[in-house]
């Protein structure tokens, strides 16, 4: 694998591009602001747009054309903005190099990555640090021609630049001064160069590199091995200028006798054929409405809060609650319940807990979506409705779970209606939207760094004996609310007061059976196959359902079933309504009966 | 580099009609020179008026005075919406059709001609693209967060052009007229493979549409004259001022598709990655492909 060196690290600046070129190849380089540099194919993959002209913010750098993204390191697209809810699915990433720095330097390949080399090959000159990398000087000429000139390349030593000065004219002619300038070559490597010069006691070295731009066109990069004596810094620099400057001119002169060789033709490599088709339309879950993230701001170690504005007309009402689908630019969808008081419809707000392990909708929110862009989100739908006609209302939160409970008690609060909330937290760093909590006021209790156990005494402390008319709510991790709602049931909460919200359904979903679903309304017969849902089979005969989560958890797809014996796998129904069997979630459950009929 | 300024050897595009000058900028008499597929065209306006066309003889240089009744190796010439057009070889005997350009209280004008270091169904494909208006036309054509391309309808009509309607996009400032940002309805329409035309809501008028087109010149596969066509609605701002609002818009436009790469336009489905904003460069790419169009193309590899 061949490194080359395309840039000094100092033209890397922080927010700017830099082109670089290997052997015809253009590559946008470009330093984030966590300092890594990167080194990519110069060309938006959507059009083909030089990203050079692209905007570095820092995190990503975006194309100039259609605002398309990519981020820091892996080159992957994070944003296309013409179609905020209809995100490809699909991994759109530009072509990447192996780059690295080194001696002041910026490195490149156009190799594929071999494992063994991170970098250039090691200088051992150059490994005592304090070197000063010489100003780059354009030839247009062969790289070959062009390192054959610069093996006699002939300089002083930089101590000597400012105490024997050569004369002015030498430097023009090219000419060594009697007695010094005994320069010797050290090595010569290809494009590679290093010299030392002497005089007297002095002594520097010199490593030149010749990267090669294109069959006609070179750059050549040097390093000192060692920094100038103060003051003559720029003497010596100086000095090196001069000189390269006067063999660029021999070089050119001579190249020009003879023919310029063609620029060598550079294959783009094609992109996949997934991503050469036209994307479908999106189908399934919808969302109508576009929104700005108006504000991000971190609410809690690990929750980050998102403001989001509409962009057009005004948002819809929404119920204490109520949860809304998000469709991320990685094309995942996310359900988020909206922590906003009544009355607050001017932006939804929502939290949200970066969670690394999972399927990539947090990460995204977190590290992708920022301030300024727009996303599709569903109108808001509520599954966790809160009953006003309560004496007690109890709300249990765990962690992030609080967000919905926000919600109600601001609610609550707004009404009059008196009502305990319970937060359990790891300590207070972790808990979202503290603020807000704090200005319920006494209504809160927050319980910090209980065991699960510990937590479960202290829900079976809090709830005590069910009392006419109470309602409790909880929301949180699932081992919480499994703990919560069997708590409940011992100390005689009725089914119907107790309220709960999961996250995700941790069950373990059986798809493997096939039976027939009768509609009874629509007078049609589907089968549904192994692997496919009850849900997927409606709309592949384009039978509206609409949905949301689609695991089970937040009630949205919802059917009455009038025939035949469920299998349920949700974790939003209730013990007697599963027991009722007269509905189910198409998403997940399925049927044990070789057949259902639905009310549909 | 290698820009392929040999001679346009494509049999369709030879026969086309081609753009080379404004009607208007053509002095009577006088030796006009340009270039057009890698070769060089001279015309003028003979004692009539009526625009000729030839091969260029070296002896007839530039600004030299002409009699065109002597020039006797003509190329077939039309003058037709406000610029004169030609072709090396046998075009069809009219050129596609503008009906507006008829309407007698319309005001019909070349806007400008600017060069362009690309290719011409590049420049054509950017006419018809909506996606770029907020970032390149920030402001005035599109503005941040309404970035959405919502789902527009394509096809080729009986004609065989490719028409795309139902587009619409946010505009702060549509149009010189316009004073508010309103969401705009766009017809786009490709009745040449270098001639790209939109139709938009008219401010004045909301029933009535405007209509602007680019004529592309191809002077070589990768270097084009943008010829700009207003044939407009509006009846308060002066022909110079609606001329410099065309200029600054494609003026923002130039850098950005002087920077795509490569400069002819890739047909090959793999080339570049689209999506479904994309709908009607996907639909003109393959219309290309289906005339057998060559030049300024890089064809999917047979």
């Amino acid at each position: 694998m061949t490194w080359h060196p395309v840039a000094s690290s100092a033209d890397l600046t922080y927010r700017t591009t830099y082109h670089a070129q290997i052997l015809g190849r253009e590559l946008v380089a470009w330093r984030a602001d966590d300092d890594a540099v990167n080194l990519w194919e110069n060309r938006c993959l959507h059009r083909g747009s030089r990203l050079t002209l692209g905007i570095n913010d820092g995190a990503e750098l975006m194309c100039r054309y259609h605002g398309w993204r990519y981020a820091n390191r892996t080159a992957s697209c994070t944003y296309i903005p013409a179609h905020p809810a209809d995100a490809p699915a699909r991994s759109v990433c530009n072509r990447t190099y192996p780059v690295a720095e080194r001696y002041g330097l910026v490195w490149g390949s156009v190799e594929p990555q071999d494992s063994g080399q991170a970098g250039p090959p090691a200088v051992d000159l150059l490994e005592a640090g304090a070197l000063t990398p010489l100003r780059p000087i354009v030839v247009n000429a062969p790289p070959s021609k062009v390192a054959d000139a610069l093996a006699g390349y002939r300089f002083q030593p930089s101590a000597a630049v400012t105490q024997r000065p050569a004369a002015e004219a030498d430097w023009r002619s090219y000419r060594s001064p009697e007695g010094g300038w005994d320069v010797a070559t050290v090595e010569r490597d290809d494009l590679r160069i290093i010299l030392r010069a002497t005089d007297g006691d002095d002594e520097t070295h010199v490593v030149l590199w010749v990267q090669p731009v294109d069959a006609h066109r070179s750059v050549i990069r040097g390093v000192l091995d060692a920094r100038p004596p103060d003051g003559s810094r720029l003497a010596v620099l100086r000095h090196h200028n001069h000189l390269l400057s006067r063999l660029r001119d021999r070089v050119e002169d001579q190249a020009a006798l003879e023919p310029m060789p063609e620029p060598i033709q550079v294959e783009i490599a094609p992109v996949s054929v997934e991503l050469s088709g036209m994307p479908e339309l999106g189908a399934g879950r919808r969302a109508p409405l576009r929104v700005r993230v108006a504000r991000k701001w971190s609410v809690a170690a690990d929750v980050a809060g998102f403001e989001l504005e509409s962009i057009d007309s005004p948002l819809p009402g929404f119920q204490a609650g109520a949860h809304i689908d998000v469709h991320l630019p990685n094309g995942l969808v996310r359900q988020y319940s909206l922590t906003n008081g009544p009355g607050e419809s001017g932006c939804y707000r929502i939290g949200v807990k970066l969670e690394p392990e999972s399927g990539g909708g947090s990460v995204c929110l977190h590290e992708t979506v920022r301030e300024g862009d727009v996303l599709a989100i569903s109108e808001p739908r509520n599954n966790f409705t809160l009953s006003r006609a309560s004496e007690r209302t109890v709300l249990l939160a765990g962690g992030i779970g609080i967000t919905p409970l926000l919600s109600m008690a601001q609610t609550l609060r707004q009404s009059g209606l008196a009502f305990e909330m319970h937060v359990f937290v790891r300590d207070r760093r972790f808990l979202p939207f503290d603020e807000l909590v704090s200005s319920l006021g006494d209504a809160v209790v927050e319980h910090l760094g209980l065991s699960p156990q510990q937590t479960a005494t202290e829900i079976e402390r809090i709830l005590g004996e069910h009392t006419l008319s109470a309602q409790m709510y909880v929301c949180g991790p699932a081992p919480m609310i499994e703990a919560t709602t069997r708590i409940a049931d011992e100390l005689g909460w009725p089914e119907e007061s107790v309220h709960f919200e999961y996250f995700a359904n941790p069950t373990e979903i059986d798809d493997s059976t096939a039976f027939d679903v009768a509609l009874a309304r629509s007078g049609l017969t589907l089968r549904v196959e192994p692997a496919q849902t009850v849900l997927e089979a409606l709309r592949a005969h384009d039978i509206d359902m609409p949905s949301s989560c689609e695991q089970g958890a937040c009630g949205t797809c919802l059917a009455s079933v009038l025939e035949g014996d469920i299998l349920h796998q949700d974790v939003y129904l209730s013990r007697s309504e599963r027991a009722a069997g007269d509905r189910m979630l198409t998403c997940v459950s399925r049927a044990t009966s070789d057949r259902l009929v639905l009310d549909l | 580099m290698a820009i392929a300024a040999s001679p346009c050897t494509d049999p369709v595009v030879l026969n086309m009609w081609h753009p080379i000058s404004a009607a208007a900028e053509i002095k009577p008499g006088r030796v006009h020179t340009t270039r057009l597929l890698g070769d060089s065209v001279s015309y003028t306006l003979d004692g009539d008026g009526q625009p000729v066309a030839w091969r260029t003889d070296p002896a007839l240089r530039p600004g030299m005075p002409v009699d065109a009744a002597r020039i006797t190796e003509r190329l077939p010439v039309i003058d037709r919406f406000c610029f004169v057009w030609t072709s090396y070889g046998d075009p069809p005997d009219r050129l596609f059709s503008i009906p507006e350009f008829d309407e007698s209280d319309r005001r019909t004008f070349a806007a400008a001609s600017i060069g362009v270091h690309t290719s011409a169904p590049r420049a054509v494909e950017n006419f018809l693209d909506m996606g770029h208006f907020p970032y390149v036309h920030t402001g005035i054509l599109g503005v941040e967060p309404h970035t959405e391309v919502v789902e527009y309808d394509v096809d080729i009509t009986e004609d065989n052009e490719v028409l795309a309607t139902r587009c619409l996009f946010y505009q702060p400032l549509a149009a010189l007229a316009a004073t508010k940002g309103q969401m705009t309805e766009y017809t786009y329409r490709v009745p040449h493979p270098y001639v790209a035309m939109l139709y938009k809501t008219a401010p004045p008028d909301p029933s009535r549409l405007d209509a602007i087109a680019i004529f592309v010149q191809a002077v070589t596969e990768e270097q084009i004259v943008a010829h700009n066509f207003l044939c407009m609605v509006d009846h308060t701002n002066t022909d110079s001022e609606l001329k410099i609002f065309q200029q600054k818009i494609f003026g923002q436009d130039k850098p950005i598709i002087e920077n795509q790469m490569p400069r002819r336009l890739p047909l090959a489905p793999r080339a570049e990655t689209p999506i479904r904003a994309d709908k009607s460069s996907i639909t003109y790419r393959r219309w290309l492909s289906d005339l057998g169009i060559t030049y300024g193309v890089i064809p999917e590899a047979a």
